[in-house]
């Protein structure tokens, strides 16, 4: 974060000066008071100047940017980082040649990049923001996948009336699950054991 | 390695200052060795060691091109 150390006779002029020096509008500043003010005798003798340390405020989305540029490059991985901030979300898109390194084995690796940006991103933040990455449709493909896992292992319980455990899953690939046969005539969902080896269980009616 | 362990650590913790990461060359393998303040061990570890697992996951998808096998140590 880009931030400089100013002083002046009132806070306001230290900020005003603050402002100038990082070439941004005063209301983009996180101010940090370091030493008040304090007027002196007849406003002339023993006065002290307002010192203070001013900050460029950075959006969420900007610090999430910020932050997967520095790891990818510190991974070695050549790639582009599309990030999209809203109320409550921060979406991003990666691309590049090699996004299979970023995928790793069953989006495993796609999911600790994940965890660990939302975790560094919402750490200083006051406000809590889900963040997601994806690169190449992969969530969007796997989610279609485990959709279709989802009926044909319901389709397979209803058959043999036997229930069936499933290897563990994340929550977002649960609730996919869940959601999934949430309507089944059939059969009903649910998990068994802790994180992060939760399962899905799916039995007969 | 150790400059991407460093990013990772140092973003996760309230002592960013006290992140020491070091590494050890062995015959067949590179450790390497992660140290934080005793306050912070939990930022860099988590519930059942979740985040510790995603720090290694990274690590491991990272050193894909090592011809030796890279294991991240928590001191």
């Amino acid at each position: 974060m880009r931030s400089v150390i100013t002083t002046g006779k009132t806070l306001e002029d230290a900020i005003l000066a603050a402002a100038i020096q990082l070439a941004v509008q005063r209301d983009k500043l996180e101010i940090e008071v370091l030493e008040e003010p304090v007027k002196g005798l007849f406003g002339v003798f023993g006065g002290k100047d307002a010192k203070i340390k001013a900050s460029v405020m950075q959006s969420m989305g900007e610090v999430t940017r910020n932050f997967l540029n520095e790891l990818f490059e510190k991974m070695n991985l050549e790639a582009i980082v599309d990030v999209t901030e809203t109320d409550d979300l921060i979406s991003v898109n990666v691309s590049g040649p090699k996004m299979g390194i970023l995928i790793g084995h069953r989006g495993e690796t796609l999911d600790a990049v994940q965890y660990l940006t939302g975790l560094s991103v919402n750490r200083e933040s006051k406000t809590y923001k889900r963040v997601i990455i994806d690169t190449e449709n992969y969530r969007k493909k796997r989610e279609e996948t485990l959709i279709r896992l989802a009926k044909r292992l319901a389709h397979k319980v209803h058959k043999t009336r036997k229930k069936i455990v499933l290897e563990p899953m994340n929550p977002f690939e649960r609730r996919v699950i869940h959601s999934t046969l949430q309507k089944d005539p059939y059969v009903i969902t649910h998990s068994e054991g802790e994180e992060p080896y939760r399962k899905i269980v799916i039995a007969l009616k | 390695m150790v400059e991407l362990v460093s990013f990772i650590a140092r973003s996760l913790v309230d002592n960013p200052e006290q992140v020491d990461v070091q590494r050890v060359e062995e015959d067949d393998a590179i450790i390497i060795e992660l140290r934080v303040a005793p306050d912070d061990m939990g930022k860099v570890i988590g519930k059942q060691g979740r985040i510790a697992k995603a720090i290694r996951t990274v690590v491991k998808a990272a050193s894909l091109k090592e011809d030796k096998r890279v294991t991240v140590e928590i001191i």
